[in-house]
């Protein structure tokens, strides 16, 4: 389990080395990788049917509680089959869809490591590992939207997208902590036993706020749904899979995963159903006004995926069993008519459907597809999402405690923009006449249209046949969601019932929509006036804000000179000791408590003195330094006179190597120069004579404080007898504290880099002049 | 600089200092020392013969440049501290050989570890000053 979690990233690690060899012809063999997988996970079908689950364990680092933990049950079984299902289909139509292009050996590796990232977010237990493999697929599917690097919305358009799912994943990362601390494990399984616990604890609130923003952010839900549209500037197949079966289905995972743990109260309820029924009516009427196919199957999604969220805060065993349903059918229908679009553009060069037509002419298998899979997103009879949807109307109906009616409303009205959305993407390229400038276009190699075909025929299939995936997978899934049986199978037929007449109204609503309304760019223009109260629009001010302020923040604190920051530094430090010094208590200055100061320490003290004097008062940078270096090393006397052998021999050797460095600095400086006039001299003496007093008093004060000689009585007792060394100030260096030596000399290690690439890359280009 | 004293007090300091610096690496364990003071003292050794011979003369001396110790330090003090790993202990254990050796005394991880800091310290002193000093001329 942890080789199949793990292998496609493994396969994109080993694309950086090999990935050359396998651009060309051989760039389809790295298919075989997702089909394997799929092939694995399908095996485990037999064994999650009727509820039960599969655990694997792997420990990584127990002491912190992270472990590759697997659990595979009906909910993780079905993603896990989508991903690599899907996957495979994606990989084998990629192939021919982005033949020759430069970078195709770096979007397999992209995408390989994506699908891992899922297949960690599906099948992980363990919380903190969920986040790691969360955040892994919003930085690969950075990659993947951003691929086309060379176009610059395209770039802007993956930014955005990683700002927001990241920046939800940091919520998130917050929520699932809080959950691990108070329910005292981070396995989610274990976390049922304490739900109870969870739920009734004060902090419910926070963690229900930091999971959803995470959920939320994830799952392109109102408002902040816009980095979905945006993410259409990726290459077709990636939007085909990341919006149909995976990344944005990872927020739905989540919530789907944590229903039974955070699940059953109203604060769980309301928001998913507001929310999700505000994304469903918002994307879906915003569906309407699009004419590029993308950005018709986008808003959709959004839709959908609004409409999932609707059903797991609905929250019946009903909804919860449309829900997986509706997983697996949106999977479906939507990867088809992705692919479909993606033959489109690639053959006619363009997506906009005002200019599309007639092309069942000349695409005739591709035009199948995009029928079944409109017809399909519609919900006529016979069709999967037919069953999907009539749970959907169940579920609403049957709700208690809010109205049935608004939601049963809400539903019927974002199903039949839905519906109008799915024929205008799947029917109208293919419907009328074809214009004369595509006469001549042909059928591309056959990966391209038999995938989407075969997406399109499964879900017919499962649509007449639904006992076929009803009790391998849907019922389990839905009894994951919910943690407890299902009892009711999957029916085409329901008899007469408002359910009916309610899809009925649907379709037919529906269907006269897409025979009277006509696409055209004017609509496109008429809701872009309303643009500058979109979410995109605000949270774009909201960027430049924080742009504006972080630039006024740089320039008046990082002003670039060295005096300054040091003053500033100095006098923050001045503010803040002195600060607790006088509120801390009484300050005693009783001297008693010192050793009586002998002869040679007065010598010291008074070249001391006199050093600083000559320090501040030469007007020759060689003298100060130098003046400098003997303050030094009279304080190295002290240390000597106090019997710190160690510490002032590095002293002593730090001095002389800083004079050194001091004057080989000082030799490139321009002639020393006063520019300094009698108020800013005023003002440094303060600042230097106000520190000092801080330090001194502080220094005096320490003394008199009772010496705690715990920590120096462990060192002394435990140097010898642990770590065989007599020297403790050495015994600590390389031993007891031997991490933070290691951590010192790799500090050293970048400080020489950088200064030698700054001055050898300066050198160089002085050399070119 | 140009004064033939201390052209030919560099000579002979050099050794001498570099015999100091290693063996206040060695005796660090047990008495003042140790691999921070050692590479110091090495550098300034370099250091004193660079600013008596010119620094190309020097880094003719050394023959590698100085930044290769960094690597080679941090590499040892690593595998000093991964070690362990392998004998099953946690990161870090010391290890000891249990009988000491002549001149050396006990040999432990501990000691290579040291050494480890020895060589990166010497590295990032002279990479430093050595750039710097070819940045002024």
């Amino acid at each position: 389990m942890l080789i199949a979690v793990l292998s496609g990233l493994i396969v994109s690690i080993l694309y950086v080395p090999f990935g050359k060899y396998l651009k060309g012809r051989l760039s389809i063999c790295v298919s075989l990788l997702p089909i394997t997988l799929f092939a694995y996970f399908a095996s485990f079908i037999p064994s999650i049917r009727g509820g039960n689950h599969v655990t694997f364990h792997y420990p990584w680092v127990p002491s912190l509680g992270v472990n590759f933990d697997f659990h595979l049950d009906g909910l993780s079984l079905l993603f896990s089959l989508l991903i690599t299902g899907i996957g495979s289909l994606v990989f084998l139509y990629a192939a021919p869809y982005l033949q020759g292009h430069r970078y195709l050996d770096r979007f397999y590796a992209y995408l390989s490591l994506f699908m891992a990232a899922m297949l960690g977010v599906v099948l992980a237990d363990n919380v903190l590992l969920l986040f790691i493999f969360w955040e892994l697929t919003s930085i690969s599917s950075f990659f993947l939207i951003g691929f086309n690097n060379d176009n610059a919305d395209s770039r802007k358009s993956s930014l955005i997208a990683l700002g927001i799912t990241a920046g939800g994943g940091f919520f998130l990362m917050a929520g699932l902590i809080l959950m691990g601390h108070l329910s005292g494990s981070y396995s989610i399984q274990e976390m049922l036993g304490t739900n109870e616990y969870l739920k009734s604890h004060a902090l419910y609130g926070w963690i229900l706020a930091l999971v959803f923003a995470g959920a939320f952010t994830k799952s392109a839900q109102f408002p902040f749904h816009f980095w979905l549209p945006g993410a259409m500037k990726a290459p077709t197949p990636v939007s085909a899979y990341l919006h149909s079966a995976t990344m944005v289905k990872a927020g739905i995972y989540l919530l789907a995963r944590l229903n039974p743990v955070l699940g059953g109260t109203d604060y769980w309820m309301y928001p998913l159903v507001i929310v999700g029924g505000l994304t469903m009516l918002y994307s879906a009427f915003h569906s309407l006004f699009r004419t590029d196919l993308k950005a018709i199957l986008a808003y959709s999604t959004i839709a959908a995926l609004g409409i999932l969220v609707f059903l797991i805060g609905i929250g019946t065993p009903e909804s919860l069993l449309a829900a997986s349903v509706f997983i697996l059918v949106h999977a479906l229908y939507k990867a088809s008519l992705f692919l479909t679009t993606g033959v489109i553009d690639h053959e006619t060069g363009t997506r906009d459907i005002t200019q599309l037509g007639g092309l069942r002419k000349v695409l005739w298998p591709l035009s199948i597809a995009g029928v079944v899979a409109a017809l399909s997103s519609a919900g006529v009879p016979l069709t999967f999402r037919f069953i999907g949807k009539d749970l959907i109307y169940e579920a609403t109906l049957h709700t208690q405690g809010i109205l049935p009616i608004v939601l049963t409303a809400v539903a019927v009205l974002t199903n039949i923009w839905v519906l109008y959305a799915g024929f205008l993407a799947g029917i109208k390229p293919f419907a009328g006449a074809l214009p004369e400038r595509y006469a001549h276009i042909h059928l591309p190699n056959p990966l391209m249209w038999l995938a989407p075909l075969l997406l399109a025929l499964l879900g017919l299939l499962f649509g007449c046949f639904p006992f076929l995936v009803d009790g391998a997978l849907l019922n389990p899934a839905a009894r994951a969601i919910l943690q407890a049986p299902i009892g009711t199978p999957l029916k085409i037929w329901h008899g007469f019932n408002p359910v009916l007449l309610l899809s009925g109204i649907t379709l037919a609503i529906g269907t006269l929509l897409y025979v009277i309304r006509k696409p055209s760019s004017h609509n496109l223009a008429f809701v872009e006036r309303f643009n500058t109260l979109s979410p995109r629009y605000i949270v774009g001010r909201i960027a430049r804000f924080a742009k504006v302020i972080s630039r006024r923040y740089t320039n008046t604190l990082h002003n670039g000179f060295l005096r300054v920051y040091l003053l500033r530094i100095i006098v923050f430090a001045v503010l803040l000791l002195g600060f607790r010094l006088f509120t801390g208590g009484a300050v005693s200055l009783t001297l008693n408590h010192l050793s009586p100061i002998s002869a040679y320490e007065i010598i010291v003290a008074a070249i001391l003195i006199g050093a600083i004097f000559l320090a501040v008062t030469t007007p020759s940078r060689l003298t100060a330094v130098v003046a400098t270096s003997v303050i030094g090393y009279c304080i190295c006397l002290q240390f000597v006179f106090y019997s710190a052998p160690d510490l002032a021999m590095t002293q002593f050797s730090i001095d002389t190597l800083t004079v050194v460095l001091f004057v080989l600095v000082l030799f490139r400086l321009p002639p020393f120069l006063n520019f300094a006039n009698r108020s800013t001299r005023l003002r440094d003496w303060t600042v230097a004579l106000a520190f000092g007093a801080v330090i001194s008093l502080i220094a005096i004060q320490v003394l008199n404080q009772p010496f705690d000689e715990a920590v120096s009585r462990f060192y002394g007792d435990n140097a010898y007898t642990l770590a065989k060394g007599k020297n403790v100030v050495n015994v600590i260096l390389v031993d007891f504290r031997g991490f933070d030596t290691m951590f010192e000399i790799v500090v050293l290690s970048i400080a020489a880099i950088g200064v030698f690439s700054l001055l050898k890359l300066r050198l160089k280009a002085s050399e070119k002049e | 600089m140009n004064s033939s004293i201390l052209k030919t007090a560099s000579n002979y300091l050099l050794p001498i200092l570099l015999l100091f610096s290693v063996f206040l690496l060695l005796r660090g364990h047990y008495h003042p020392g140790g691999g921070f003071v050692g590479g110091l003292i090495a550098s300034i050794a370099f250091v004193l013969h660079g600013f008596t011979h010119g620094t190309d003369a020097t880094l003719r001396l050394l023959r590698i440049h100085p930044g290769v110790l960094i690597p080679v330090g941090l590499g040892l003090a690593a595998l000093s501290m991964f070690a362990p790993v392998l004998t099953g202990h946690p990161v870090m254990t010391g290890l000891w050989i249990e009988e000491p050796l002549p001149v050396i005394g006990l040999i432990g991880s501990a000691l290579f570890f040291d050494l480890g800091v020895y060589l990166v310290v010497i590295g990032v002193v002279l990479t430093i000053l050595f750039t710097i000093s070819q940045y002024s001329e």
